[in-house]
């Protein structure tokens, strides 16, 4: 299956990444590349084959529903890019 | 004692348990090596104070005859791994200037035993790649050389600054990471051994995630030993990672007999590839004898899924990088692009990750995006996780009839030259992890131990993977292989 421009467009917008308009047929033909060496797995008989979601047979560990840290505001926010007032700071998102 | 650098991590521990060196001594002699090794732009940050500090402390512990194995060893640590205070940054633009407050559990358990840090080594950008050609750092470059040539050759990838700085003796060991053959890999192009540990061994908290069904952390040395010991004090089940496996941690080195009679090694027909170099097909098959006049006995086994593991890993890795790599957004940590007039979030999202993210990190998120997103996720996503059900099976088929290793080529090629790949279609550099991936998506133990040099002159390796959760027996297997394998090359000093 190839991936037209829009699709492209498309794909780069789920990511959140900026794709300037005179790129998106380029990333069009890289990705339909991806995608068709990826086709390979449409021959594979699936039929009654579970889907991995875990590769060691382990139940997942549960552990007591306590806070066990907290009160770290300062390193928290020590490596954003605009922290203010002890908030992260964005572009204004509300009207 | 000159060119301390250059012990092994088991002759390190020997002589400064017996008062012959100091780890001040060790950790100097590395520094500079370090400085004498730009070249190699094996390292993306310098920690030389922290490390005469670690060091001073670990001579304390020494003279009281307090002393793991570890202790006062000097190491290279991959950029993946948080540490405390100290730039880490996945070799991506867009952590610039993150210095994390905590620090993963591994170097947490590395320096409680004792160790060093000289610094954070390059990769590949978030261990997207194969070449070390993707850091935001430039590539580091491999301290071997073809024959009679000086063209610049990849250290491989992603795990590229740690096998170059051990190769090279700008460190005694480093930690790597692996999620389809990032250690194994560069370790075969450089001539060390390196480790990828059965899933869950290892505590992956506090290490930036790429695929977290597939990421491993593990050591990168000299040798078989030394892989052995700093494994044990890399391993553990940690509390934060509810992936890492609650089971006790052997004694990984006491189980280096090199006693490997009646061993059962399998060897996959699958992965005897078309056009594969006849020196590799050459050097697979003395690896094999070289076991078989140990005393083990050699089988042929079929891993009949072998040829979609490749296009599984590359549905299943990008789907889990597309939303581990989501947290890259310029709001809490790292890069932000500069907004202009009347930009408002979704620009600074899109911008930010634009100017921050790589090519090829870039390519894989938004396939990622693509294969999960609505429509697309049976065809491509639960199919491929099926398709991954299936290559786990055929292992456990092959070890269910005895089999108690499995011997393979490393990679399919020796380290080639940087940009030589650069206009390649960029499935073409997947293909280096034809014969490591399969181990990322069965969960399994892998390790690469180099065995020989091309007509180039360059190392090439070989795989052994083993049975979940033993290490200790392919550690032995592969101890027995460098034995008789007697790799003691180095590359010749350029830098």
């Amino acid at each position: 299956m190839s991936i037209d421009k829009e699709t492209a467009r498309r794909a780069a917008h789920l990511a959140r990444i900026a794709v300037a308009e005179e790129d998106l047929d380029h990333l069009a033909t890289e990705l339909s590349n991806i995608l068709g060496f990826m086709e390979q797995l449409a021959e594979v008989d699936v039929d009654g084959v579970e889907p991995m979601t875990s590769v060691t047979p382990m139940r997942l560990k549960r552990r007591t529903d306590v806070v066990t840290d907290g009160n770290m505001q300062d390193k928290i926010l020590s490596n954003a890019p605009d922290a203010r007032e002890g908030f992260f700071a964005v572009p204004k998102v509300v009207e | 004692m000159d060119e301390l650098n250059k012990l092994s991590i088991t002759d390190a521990r020997d002589m400064l348990r017996a008062k012959e060196i100091t780890a001040v001594e060790l950790t100097t002699a590395c520094l500079d090596a370090v400085t004498a090794g730009d070249a190699l732009n094996a390292y993306s940050a310098k920690t030389p104070e922290i490390a005469m500090e670690q060091a001073k402390a670990a001579d304390a512990r020494l003279a009281k005859g307090d002393a793991p194995a570890m202790c006062g060893i000097p190491l290279g640590i991959k950029d993946l791994f948080c540490t405390k205070g100290v730039p880490s940054q996945a070799a991506s633009k867009i952590l610039t200037g993150f210095k994390p407050e905590y620090e993963s559990t591994v170097t947490t358990q590395l320096w409680n035993a004792g160790a060093v840090m000289l610094g954070k080594l390059n990769m590949d950008e978030f261990a997207m790649g194969s070449s070390n050609e993707t850091s935001y750092y430039g590539p580091a470059v491999n301290p071997w050389r073809r024959a009679g040539a000086d063209t610049k050759l990849t250290p491989g990838g992603s795990s590229g600054g740690s096998a170059a700085a051990v190769a090279a003796d700008l460190c005694l060991a480093a930690t790597g990471t692996d999620t389809g053959g990032s250690i194994r890999q560069p370790a075969a192009f450089t001539g060390i051994t390196g480790v990828k540990p059965t899933y869950g061994r290892i505590s992956r908290w506090g290490v930036i995630a790429f695929a977290s069904s597939l990421d491993q952390a593990g050591p990168m040395t000299k040798n078989v030993r030394d892989a052995a010991i700093m494994l044990e004090a890399m391993s553990g089940h940690d509390p934060k990672d509810s992936t890492s496996v609650d089971l006790a941690v052997p004694n990984f080195e006491a189980l280096l007999t090199g006693d490997i009679r009646g061993k059962k090694i399998g060897i996959p027909k699958e992965y005897h590839l078309d056009g594969m170099p006849d020196e590799i097909e050459a050097l697979w098959a003395k690896g094999a004898q070289m076991l078989r006049d140990q005393g083990a006995e050699v089988v042929d086994v079929s891993l009949p899924h072998t040829k979609y593991a490749l296009p599984t890993y590359y549905v299943l890795a990008p789907a889990e990088a597309s939303s581990n790599l989501a947290r890259y957004d310029g709001v809490r940590y790292g890069y932000r692009a500069k907004l202009k007039q009347g930009e408002g979030i979704t620009e600074m999202y899109e911008r930010t990750r634009a100017e921050g993210f790589g090519p090829e990190v870039k390519r894989r998120v938004m396939i990622g995006a693509y294969v999960l997103s609505a429509g697309f996720y049976d065809a491509y996503y639960r199919r491929a996780q099926r398709v991954r059900t299936l290559i786990k099976q055929d292992f456990d088929k092959v070890y269910a009839s005895g089999v108690d290793a499995i011997l393979t080529p490393a990679t399919p090629s020796a380290a080639f030259g940087l940009g030589e790949m650069a206009d390649e279609d960029p499935v073409k550099m997947y293909l280096n992890d034809v014969f490591t991936v399969t181990v990322n998506l069965a969960g399994l133990p892998g390790v690469s131990v180099p065995a020989g040099l091309d007509k180039q002159g360059l190392p090439l390796g070989l795989q052994l993977i083993g049975r979940p959760w033993e290490e200790g027996d392919m550690l032995n297997i592969a101890y027995a292989l460098e034995n008789a394998a007697g790799f003691v090359s180095k590359p010749a000093k350029w830098w």
